[in-house]
Protein backbone atom coordinates (compact mmCIF):
# COMPACT_ATOMS: atom_id res chain seq x y z
CA UNK A 1 0.00 0.00 0.00
CA UNK A 2 1.41 3.44 -0.48
CA UNK A 3 1.88 5.48 2.34
CA UNK A 4 -0.79 8.44 2.97
CA UNK A 5 -0.72 11.49 4.89
CA UNK A 6 -2.24 12.42 7.84
CA UNK A 7 -3.29 15.94 8.33
CA UNK A 8 -3.31 17.39 11.83
CA UNK A 9 -3.06 20.94 12.15
CA UNK A 10 -2.59 22.99 9.08
CA UNK A 11 -1.67 26.51 11.00
CA UNK A 12 -3.21 29.81 9.22
CA UNK A 13 -3.24 28.02 5.53
CA UNK A 14 -2.28 25.12 4.08
CA UNK A 15 -2.32 24.11 0.50
CA UNK A 16 -1.80 22.07 -2.21
CA UNK A 17 -0.12 23.29 -4.86
CA UNK A 18 2.11 21.94 -8.02
CA UNK A 19 3.76 24.51 -11.12
CA UNK A 20 0.20 25.42 -11.68
CA UNK A 21 -2.43 25.70 -14.68
CA UNK A 22 0.27 27.74 -17.52
CA UNK A 23 -1.37 28.69 -21.13
CA UNK A 24 -5.30 29.53 -19.86
CA UNK A 25 -5.36 32.75 -19.20
CA UNK A 26 -7.10 33.53 -22.53
CA UNK A 27 -9.87 31.65 -20.92
CA UNK A 28 -9.77 33.83 -17.69
CA UNK A 29 -7.90 30.95 -15.53
CA UNK A 30 -4.79 32.39 -13.85
CA UNK A 31 -1.32 30.46 -13.78
CA UNK A 32 -1.63 29.50 -9.98
CA UNK A 33 0.86 26.91 -8.41
CA UNK A 34 3.51 26.99 -5.68
CA UNK A 35 4.04 30.62 -4.59
CA UNK A 36 7.99 29.80 -3.88
CA UNK A 37 8.17 27.83 -7.13
CA UNK A 38 12.01 27.46 -6.52
CA UNK A 39 11.49 25.83 -3.09
CA UNK A 40 8.68 23.41 -4.68
CA UNK A 41 11.03 22.53 -7.38
CA UNK A 42 13.85 21.75 -5.15
CA UNK A 43 11.45 19.69 -2.08
CA UNK A 44 10.44 17.86 -5.09
CA UNK A 45 14.13 16.86 -6.17
CA UNK A 46 15.49 15.93 -2.63
CA UNK A 47 13.04 12.75 -2.63
CA UNK A 48 13.31 11.95 -6.53
CA UNK A 49 9.75 13.40 -7.48
CA UNK A 50 9.42 15.38 -11.01
CA UNK A 51 9.70 19.18 -10.62
CA UNK A 52 5.55 19.03 -11.11
CA UNK A 53 4.96 16.92 -8.27
CA UNK A 54 2.19 18.16 -5.67
CA UNK A 55 3.34 19.45 -2.66
CA UNK A 56 1.84 21.46 0.53
CA UNK A 57 2.64 25.20 0.32
CA UNK A 58 2.57 25.97 4.37
CA UNK A 59 1.80 29.61 5.61
CA UNK A 60 3.72 30.92 8.78
CA UNK A 61 3.72 27.32 10.26
CA UNK A 62 2.13 25.38 12.99
CA UNK A 63 1.78 22.76 10.56
CA UNK A 64 1.15 18.98 11.77
CA UNK A 65 1.01 15.46 10.60
CA UNK A 66 1.11 11.53 10.54
CA UNK A 67 2.78 9.47 8.07
CA UNK A 68 1.14 5.98 7.73
CA UNK A 69 3.85 3.38 6.21
CA UNK A 70 7.51 4.71 5.37
CA UNK A 71 8.26 7.47 2.83
CA UNK A 72 10.91 10.03 2.60
CA UNK A 73 10.09 13.89 2.76
CA UNK A 74 11.49 17.23 2.44
CA UNK A 75 10.84 20.68 3.79
CA UNK A 76 12.28 23.58 1.95
CA UNK A 77 11.48 27.72 1.51
CA UNK A 78 10.75 28.75 4.98
CA UNK A 79 13.27 28.03 7.57
CA UNK A 80 11.91 27.47 11.17
CA UNK A 81 12.44 24.58 13.48
CA UNK A 82 10.74 20.83 12.40
CA UNK A 83 10.93 17.93 13.73
CA UNK A 84 10.11 14.37 13.23
CA UNK A 85 9.00 12.29 16.59
CA UNK A 86 9.94 15.23 18.53
CA UNK A 87 13.64 15.49 16.94
CA UNK A 88 14.84 18.68 14.91
CA UNK A 89 15.33 17.34 11.37
CA UNK A 90 17.87 19.45 8.47
CA UNK A 91 15.91 21.76 6.36
CA UNK A 92 16.71 21.44 2.61
CA UNK A 93 17.39 17.61 3.41
CA UNK A 94 14.99 14.13 2.30
CA UNK A 95 14.36 12.81 5.98
CA UNK A 96 13.14 9.15 6.07
CA UNK A 97 9.46 8.79 7.91
CA UNK A 98 9.17 5.79 9.60
CA UNK A 99 5.68 4.56 9.99
CA UNK A 100 3.23 6.76 12.86
CA UNK A 101 6.01 9.70 12.15
CA UNK A 102 5.25 12.50 13.28
CA UNK A 103 5.99 15.88 11.40
CA UNK A 104 5.67 18.99 13.04
CA UNK A 105 6.36 22.62 11.69
CA UNK A 106 7.00 25.48 14.14
CA UNK A 107 6.59 28.88 13.14
CA UNK A 108 8.75 30.52 10.42
CA UNK A 109 11.44 32.07 11.59
CA UNK A 110 13.39 33.60 8.07
CA UNK A 111 10.54 33.48 5.17
CA UNK A 112 7.01 32.54 5.28
CA UNK A 113 6.53 29.50 3.20
CA UNK A 114 7.10 26.23 3.66
CA UNK A 115 7.05 23.81 1.29
CA UNK A 116 6.80 19.84 2.07
CA UNK A 117 7.13 17.26 -0.47
CA UNK A 118 6.14 13.56 -0.11
CA UNK A 119 8.43 11.45 -2.01
CA UNK A 120 5.31 10.07 -4.76
CA UNK A 121 3.56 13.84 -4.65
CA UNK A 122 0.23 14.39 -2.77
CA UNK A 123 -2.06 12.63 -5.27
CA UNK A 124 -5.74 14.41 -5.59
CA UNK A 125 -7.83 15.52 -8.74
CA UNK A 126 -6.45 17.53 -11.04
CA UNK A 127 -8.58 20.66 -12.10
CA UNK A 128 -7.71 21.64 -15.76
CA UNK A 129 -4.48 19.82 -15.00
CA UNK A 130 -2.98 20.93 -12.08
CA UNK A 131 -3.44 20.08 -8.45
CA UNK A 132 -2.74 23.35 -7.70
CA UNK A 133 -5.77 25.59 -5.05
CA UNK A 134 -5.90 28.90 -7.00
CA UNK A 135 -7.27 30.96 -4.00
CA UNK A 136 -8.71 33.74 -6.71
CA UNK A 137 -11.08 32.08 -9.12
CA UNK A 138 -11.76 29.05 -6.50
CA UNK A 139 -9.91 26.09 -8.67
CA UNK A 140 -8.19 22.76 -7.33
CA UNK A 141 -8.50 21.17 -4.30
CA UNK A 142 -9.69 22.84 -0.96
CA UNK A 143 -7.35 24.45 2.15
CA UNK A 144 -6.45 21.66 3.90
CA UNK A 145 -8.08 20.93 7.03
CA UNK A 146 -7.22 19.03 10.18
CA UNK A 147 -7.96 15.27 10.38
CA UNK A 148 -7.86 15.06 6.21
CA UNK A 149 -5.83 12.09 5.06
CA UNK A 150 -3.88 13.02 1.80
CA UNK A 151 -2.96 9.92 -0.77
CA UNK A 152 0.24 9.91 -1.87
CA UNK A 153 1.26 9.07 -5.58
CA UNK A 154 3.35 5.96 -7.01
CA UNK A 155 7.07 5.94 -5.81
CA UNK A 156 8.67 7.85 -9.11
CA UNK A 157 11.15 6.06 -11.12
CA UNK A 158 14.25 8.25 -9.77
CA UNK A 159 15.55 7.38 -6.75
CA UNK A 160 16.06 9.55 -3.93
CA UNK A 161 19.62 11.27 -4.86
CA UNK A 162 22.37 11.36 -2.20
CA UNK A 163 23.42 14.86 -1.90
CA UNK A 164 26.78 15.90 -0.65
CA UNK A 165 26.52 18.82 1.89
CA UNK A 166 23.37 20.63 -0.12
CA UNK A 167 23.94 24.22 0.00
CA UNK A 168 20.83 25.75 1.99
CA UNK A 169 20.58 29.00 2.22
CA UNK A 170 17.56 30.54 4.79
CA UNK A 171 15.29 33.48 2.86
CA UNK A 172 16.74 36.76 4.01
CA UNK A 173 15.46 38.30 6.94
CA UNK A 174 16.99 41.78 6.41
CA UNK A 175 16.25 43.81 3.42
CA UNK A 176 15.62 42.16 -0.04
CA UNK A 177 16.49 43.39 -3.58
CA UNK A 178 13.96 42.80 -6.04
CA UNK A 179 15.26 42.82 -9.84
CA UNK A 180 12.66 44.27 -12.21
CA UNK A 181 11.77 44.67 -15.78
CA UNK A 182 10.09 47.67 -17.70
CA UNK A 183 6.42 47.56 -17.57
CA UNK A 184 4.05 48.37 -19.82
CA UNK A 185 2.38 51.37 -18.78
CA UNK A 186 5.49 53.05 -17.31
CA UNK A 187 4.60 56.27 -19.22
CA UNK A 188 1.61 56.67 -17.04
CA UNK A 189 3.59 57.90 -14.15
CA UNK A 190 6.04 60.78 -13.47
CA UNK A 191 9.52 60.97 -13.86
CA UNK A 192 10.18 61.61 -10.48
CA UNK A 193 8.15 58.66 -9.52
CA UNK A 194 9.40 56.27 -12.00
CA UNK A 195 12.53 57.20 -10.05
CA UNK A 196 11.17 56.40 -6.82
CA UNK A 197 10.21 53.31 -7.58
CA UNK A 198 13.79 52.31 -7.25
CA UNK A 199 15.30 55.33 -5.28
CA UNK A 200 12.70 55.15 -2.27
CA UNK A 201 12.67 51.69 0.21
CA UNK A 202 9.26 50.29 0.05
CA UNK A 203 8.08 47.51 2.91
CA UNK A 204 5.86 44.75 2.78
CA UNK A 205 2.13 45.55 4.09
CA UNK A 206 0.05 42.79 5.93
CA UNK A 207 -1.87 42.93 2.62
CA UNK A 208 -0.14 40.39 1.01
CA UNK A 209 -1.28 36.94 -0.10
CA UNK A 210 -1.54 34.94 -3.04
CA UNK A 211 -3.17 37.09 -5.30
CA UNK A 212 -0.82 39.76 -4.71
CA UNK A 213 2.37 41.51 -2.35
CA UNK A 214 1.51 44.87 -1.41
CA UNK A 215 3.46 47.00 -0.76
CA UNK A 216 3.62 50.38 1.78
CA UNK A 217 6.10 53.68 1.29
CA UNK A 218 5.64 56.81 -0.81
CA UNK A 219 3.22 56.77 -3.28
CA UNK A 220 3.96 57.04 -6.79
CA UNK A 221 2.17 59.83 -8.63
CA UNK A 222 0.75 59.54 -11.82
CA UNK A 223 1.21 61.52 -15.29
CA UNK A 224 -1.61 60.23 -17.07
CA UNK A 225 -4.50 60.50 -14.96
CA UNK A 226 -7.97 58.36 -16.01
CA UNK A 227 -8.51 54.90 -16.04
CA UNK A 228 -7.29 51.85 -17.83
CA UNK A 229 -9.01 49.65 -19.33
CA UNK A 230 -8.38 46.16 -18.18
CA UNK A 231 -5.48 44.45 -19.43
CA UNK A 232 -3.45 41.16 -19.37
CA UNK A 233 -0.75 40.69 -16.82
CA UNK A 234 1.80 38.53 -16.19
CA UNK A 235 3.24 37.06 -12.96
CA UNK A 236 5.33 39.86 -11.20
CA UNK A 237 3.68 42.97 -12.25
CA UNK A 238 3.90 45.82 -10.33
CA UNK A 239 0.48 47.09 -10.85
CA UNK A 240 -0.21 50.75 -9.11
CA UNK A 241 -3.70 51.38 -7.50
CA UNK A 242 -5.05 54.86 -6.90
CA UNK A 243 -3.75 55.45 -3.67
CA UNK A 244 -0.32 55.49 -5.66
CA UNK A 245 1.00 51.97 -3.84
CA UNK A 246 2.77 49.29 -5.76
CA UNK A 247 1.45 45.46 -5.60
CA UNK A 248 2.94 42.79 -7.07
CA UNK A 249 0.85 40.63 -8.46
CA UNK A 250 1.16 36.89 -7.98
CA UNK A 251 0.49 33.62 -8.92
CA UNK A 252 -3.19 33.73 -7.85
CA UNK A 253 -3.93 37.07 -9.79
CA UNK A 254 -6.67 37.35 -12.09
CA UNK A 255 -5.56 37.15 -15.46
CA UNK A 256 -6.51 41.17 -16.30
CA UNK A 257 -5.89 44.09 -13.95
CA UNK A 258 -7.25 47.30 -14.29
CA UNK A 259 -4.70 49.71 -12.86
CA UNK A 260 -1.64 50.66 -14.65
CA UNK A 261 1.70 48.04 -14.24
CA UNK A 262 4.96 50.34 -13.95
CA UNK A 263 7.31 47.41 -13.79
CA UNK A 264 7.42 44.02 -13.75
CA UNK A 265 9.20 41.79 -11.03
CA UNK A 266 11.82 39.71 -12.90
CA UNK A 267 11.12 35.71 -12.82
CA UNK A 268 14.41 35.44 -11.03
CA UNK A 269 13.32 37.59 -8.30
CA UNK A 270 9.26 36.26 -7.79
CA UNK A 271 10.40 33.44 -5.29
CA UNK A 272 11.99 35.93 -2.62
CA UNK A 273 8.62 37.98 -2.87
CA UNK A 274 6.97 34.57 -1.80
CA UNK A 275 8.94 34.43 1.55
CA UNK A 276 8.76 38.06 2.40
CA UNK A 277 6.91 38.73 5.45
CA UNK A 278 4.59 41.88 6.85
CA UNK A 279 7.14 44.66 7.70
CA UNK A 280 9.98 43.22 5.93
CA UNK A 281 12.55 46.26 3.71
CA UNK A 282 12.31 45.81 -0.24
CA UNK A 283 14.14 47.84 -3.01
CA UNK A 284 14.22 47.36 -6.43
CA UNK A 285 16.95 47.23 -8.85
CA UNK A 286 17.01 46.96 -12.46
CA UNK A 287 17.57 43.24 -13.61
CA UNK B 1 -4.37 50.45 -37.74
CA UNK B 2 -1.59 51.19 -34.76
CA UNK B 3 0.01 48.74 -33.17
CA UNK B 4 2.18 49.87 -30.30
CA UNK B 5 4.27 46.87 -28.19
CA UNK B 6 4.81 47.90 -24.93
CA UNK B 7 7.46 45.48 -22.65
CA UNK B 8 5.66 42.73 -20.53
CA UNK B 9 8.65 41.34 -18.79
CA UNK B 10 10.82 38.71 -20.66
CA UNK B 11 8.03 36.29 -21.82
CA UNK B 12 5.04 38.49 -23.34
CA UNK B 13 4.79 41.54 -24.99
CA UNK B 14 1.63 43.66 -24.74
CA UNK B 15 0.35 44.71 -27.64
CA UNK B 16 -2.44 47.80 -27.42
CA UNK B 17 -4.28 49.26 -30.33
CA UNK B 18 -6.68 52.21 -30.50
CA UNK B 19 -10.50 50.71 -30.48
CA UNK B 20 -11.92 46.84 -29.66
CA UNK B 21 -12.37 46.62 -33.43
CA UNK B 22 -8.80 46.59 -34.30
CA UNK B 23 -7.79 44.12 -31.33
CA UNK B 24 -10.37 41.32 -32.42
CA UNK B 25 -8.90 41.70 -36.61
CA UNK B 26 -5.46 41.42 -34.61
CA UNK B 27 -6.24 38.79 -32.73
CA UNK B 28 -7.50 36.77 -35.52
CA UNK B 29 -4.29 37.65 -37.66
CA UNK B 30 -2.21 36.23 -35.19
CA UNK B 31 -4.69 32.98 -34.03
CA UNK B 32 -4.09 32.56 -37.97
CA UNK B 33 -0.60 32.62 -38.46
CA UNK B 34 1.23 31.02 -35.33
CA UNK B 35 4.33 30.69 -34.68
CA UNK B 36 5.87 28.22 -32.71
CA UNK B 37 6.98 29.02 -29.46
CA UNK B 38 3.93 31.36 -28.79
CA UNK B 39 2.02 29.77 -25.20
CA UNK B 40 -1.04 32.06 -25.84
CA UNK B 41 -2.83 35.18 -26.70
CA UNK B 42 -4.80 37.32 -24.30
CA UNK B 43 -7.20 39.64 -25.66
CA UNK B 44 -8.63 42.17 -23.64
CA UNK B 45 -10.46 45.89 -24.31
CA UNK B 46 -7.67 47.43 -25.85
CA UNK B 47 -4.68 44.69 -25.65
CA UNK B 48 -3.40 41.66 -26.34
CA UNK B 49 -0.87 39.81 -24.40
CA UNK B 50 1.53 37.73 -26.56
CA UNK B 51 2.96 35.38 -24.37
CA UNK B 52 5.78 33.27 -25.65
CA UNK B 53 8.40 30.56 -24.18
CA UNK B 54 11.97 32.17 -24.41
CA UNK B 55 13.41 29.20 -25.09
CA UNK B 56 11.65 28.43 -28.41
CA UNK B 57 10.92 32.18 -29.64
CA UNK B 58 13.00 34.87 -28.91
CA UNK B 59 11.07 37.92 -27.39
CA UNK B 60 12.61 40.04 -29.95
CA UNK B 61 11.24 37.91 -33.26
CA UNK B 62 7.78 37.72 -31.63
CA UNK B 63 8.00 41.83 -31.71
CA UNK B 64 8.72 40.92 -35.34
CA UNK B 65 6.32 38.60 -36.04
CA UNK B 66 3.47 40.94 -34.24
CA UNK B 67 4.44 44.33 -35.66
CA UNK B 68 4.64 43.02 -39.67
CA UNK B 69 1.45 40.76 -39.66
CA UNK B 70 -1.24 41.73 -41.89
CA UNK B 71 -4.73 42.17 -40.81
CA UNK B 72 -7.85 42.48 -42.40
CA UNK B 73 -9.63 45.17 -41.94
CA UNK B 74 -12.43 45.31 -40.38
CA UNK B 75 -15.60 44.68 -38.27
CA UNK B 76 -16.26 43.25 -34.83
CA UNK B 77 -16.68 39.94 -37.27
CA UNK B 78 -13.46 39.98 -39.04
CA UNK B 79 -11.74 37.05 -40.41
CA UNK B 80 -14.66 34.65 -39.55
CA UNK B 81 -13.91 31.36 -38.52
CA UNK B 82 -15.83 28.18 -38.65
CA UNK B 83 -15.74 27.71 -34.92
CA UNK B 84 -19.17 28.93 -33.80
CA UNK B 85 -22.01 27.98 -30.82
CA UNK B 86 -25.50 28.23 -30.48
CA UNK B 87 -26.39 28.60 -26.71
CA UNK B 88 -30.05 27.70 -25.79
CA UNK B 89 -31.52 30.29 -23.79
CA UNK B 90 -34.53 30.86 -22.01
CA UNK B 91 -35.64 34.68 -21.98
CA UNK B 92 -37.18 35.33 -18.44
CA UNK B 93 -34.39 36.80 -16.68
CA UNK B 94 -35.52 39.22 -13.79
CA UNK B 95 -34.04 42.35 -15.49
CA UNK B 96 -35.75 41.86 -19.00
CA UNK B 97 -38.67 44.12 -18.44
CA UNK B 98 -36.79 46.75 -16.97
CA UNK B 99 -34.17 46.73 -19.14
CA UNK B 100 -36.29 46.82 -22.49
CA UNK B 101 -37.73 49.52 -21.28
CA UNK B 102 -34.71 51.72 -20.63
CA UNK B 103 -33.87 50.78 -24.01
CA UNK B 104 -37.72 52.00 -25.36
CA UNK B 105 -38.26 48.29 -26.80
CA UNK B 106 -40.39 45.15 -25.63
CA UNK B 107 -39.03 42.27 -23.88
CA UNK B 108 -39.81 40.33 -27.00
CA UNK B 109 -38.01 42.65 -29.81
CA UNK B 110 -35.11 42.84 -26.88
CA UNK B 111 -35.16 38.88 -27.13
CA UNK B 112 -35.62 38.68 -30.89
CA UNK B 113 -32.34 41.41 -31.38
CA UNK B 114 -30.53 39.12 -29.08
CA UNK B 115 -31.09 36.11 -31.08
CA UNK B 116 -30.74 37.89 -34.44
CA UNK B 117 -27.23 39.12 -33.66
CA UNK B 118 -24.24 36.90 -34.58
CA UNK B 119 -21.57 37.37 -31.39
CA UNK B 120 -18.25 36.68 -31.13
CA UNK B 121 -16.20 36.33 -28.06
CA UNK B 122 -13.78 39.25 -27.50
CA UNK B 123 -12.13 38.34 -24.21
CA UNK B 124 -12.48 36.92 -20.79
CA UNK B 125 -13.14 39.30 -18.20
CA UNK B 126 -13.28 38.68 -14.36
CA UNK B 127 -13.30 35.08 -13.74
CA UNK B 128 -12.85 31.97 -15.58
CA UNK B 129 -14.48 31.45 -18.69
CA UNK B 130 -16.37 35.00 -18.46
CA UNK B 131 -16.85 36.11 -22.45
CA UNK B 132 -17.53 39.19 -23.25
CA UNK B 133 -19.12 39.00 -26.12
CA UNK B 134 -19.76 42.02 -28.78
CA UNK B 135 -21.53 41.70 -32.17
CA UNK B 136 -21.86 44.59 -35.06
CA UNK B 137 -25.61 43.81 -35.46
CA UNK B 138 -26.47 44.95 -31.38
CA UNK B 139 -27.65 48.41 -31.44
CA UNK B 140 -28.06 48.88 -27.53
CA UNK B 141 -25.91 50.09 -24.73
CA UNK B 142 -27.19 50.04 -20.77
CA UNK B 143 -25.78 50.67 -17.94
CA UNK B 144 -24.84 47.77 -15.39
CA UNK B 145 -26.64 47.78 -12.33
CA UNK B 146 -26.36 50.22 -10.10
CA UNK B 147 -26.68 47.75 -7.18
CA UNK B 148 -24.75 44.49 -8.31
CA UNK B 149 -26.43 41.36 -6.76
CA UNK B 150 -24.62 39.24 -4.41
CA UNK B 151 -25.75 36.00 -6.01
CA UNK B 152 -26.02 35.69 -9.48
CA UNK B 153 -26.66 32.17 -10.91
CA UNK B 154 -24.59 29.89 -13.36
CA UNK B 155 -25.77 29.80 -16.83
CA UNK B 156 -27.27 33.53 -16.15
CA UNK B 157 -27.62 35.48 -19.58
CA UNK B 158 -26.66 38.80 -19.26
CA UNK B 159 -25.66 41.91 -20.90
CA UNK B 160 -24.41 44.94 -19.79
CA UNK B 161 -22.51 48.30 -21.89
CA UNK B 162 -22.28 47.12 -25.50
CA UNK B 163 -21.47 43.43 -24.63
CA UNK B 164 -23.38 40.22 -23.73
CA UNK B 165 -22.21 37.30 -21.87
CA UNK B 166 -23.64 34.05 -19.51
CA UNK B 167 -22.27 33.71 -15.68
CA UNK B 168 -19.60 30.88 -15.90
CA UNK B 169 -20.33 30.20 -11.89
CA UNK B 170 -22.30 31.01 -9.58
CA UNK B 171 -21.09 34.75 -7.90
CA UNK B 172 -21.93 38.50 -7.60
CA UNK B 173 -22.10 40.39 -10.38
CA UNK B 174 -23.76 43.71 -11.91
CA UNK B 175 -24.52 42.54 -15.16
CA UNK B 176 -28.87 42.92 -16.38
CA UNK B 177 -30.07 39.15 -16.22
CA UNK B 178 -32.17 38.81 -19.50
CA UNK B 179 -32.29 35.39 -19.57
CA UNK B 180 -30.56 31.96 -18.53
CA UNK B 181 -28.83 28.83 -20.47
CA UNK B 182 -28.90 25.09 -19.39
CA UNK B 183 -25.40 24.47 -21.56
CA UNK B 184 -22.91 24.98 -18.95
CA UNK B 185 -20.32 27.80 -19.65
CA UNK B 186 -17.82 26.53 -17.77
CA UNK B 187 -16.84 22.89 -17.42
CA UNK B 188 -13.90 22.26 -15.82
CA UNK B 189 -13.53 18.42 -17.23
CA UNK B 190 -14.35 19.21 -20.65
CA UNK B 191 -11.64 20.87 -23.07
CA UNK B 192 -11.73 23.88 -23.15
CA UNK B 193 -13.10 24.25 -19.93
CA UNK B 194 -15.00 27.51 -21.22
CA UNK B 195 -17.72 27.33 -23.61
CA UNK B 196 -16.98 30.90 -24.53
CA UNK B 197 -13.20 31.07 -25.87
CA UNK B 198 -12.06 34.28 -27.44
CA UNK B 199 -12.49 34.20 -30.97
CA UNK B 200 -15.41 31.66 -30.99
CA UNK B 201 -18.78 32.76 -32.91
CA UNK B 202 -21.32 32.61 -30.86
CA UNK B 203 -25.51 32.73 -31.42
CA UNK B 204 -28.07 32.54 -28.69
CA UNK B 205 -31.64 30.73 -29.27
CA UNK B 206 -34.28 31.11 -27.84
CA UNK B 207 -35.87 27.58 -26.14
CA UNK B 208 -38.59 26.82 -23.47
CA UNK B 209 -37.91 26.96 -20.17
CA UNK B 210 -38.69 24.17 -17.28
Amino acid sequence: MTPRLVVRQTGPLALIEDLGRPGLAHLGVPGSGALDRGAAMLANRLVGNPDGAAIIEILVGGFAARFEGETWFAVTGAWGSAALDGRAIAPYTATRATNGGALELGTAERGIRYVLAVRGGIDVPEVLGSRSRDTMAGLGPEPLVAGQVLAIGAEPGASVPLLDQEAAFPPPDGLVTLGVLPGPRADWFTDASRAALFDNGWRLSEQADRVGARLVGTPLARRVPGELASEATVPGSIQVAGDGLPTILLADRPVTGGYPVIAIVAPGSLDAVAQLRPGQAVRFRHA
Amino acid sequence: MSRRLLPSGDAAVLVECDTLEEVLALHDALAADPRPGVVELVPAARTILVAIDPARLPLESAATWVRRIRVEAGSRLAGRTADEVTIPVVYDGDDLSQTAELLGVSPEALAARHQAAEWRVAFIGFAPGFGYLVSDDWPFEVPRLEAPRTRVPAGAVAIAGAFAGAYPRQGPGGWRLIGRTDAPPWAPESDPPALLVPGRRVRFEATQGG
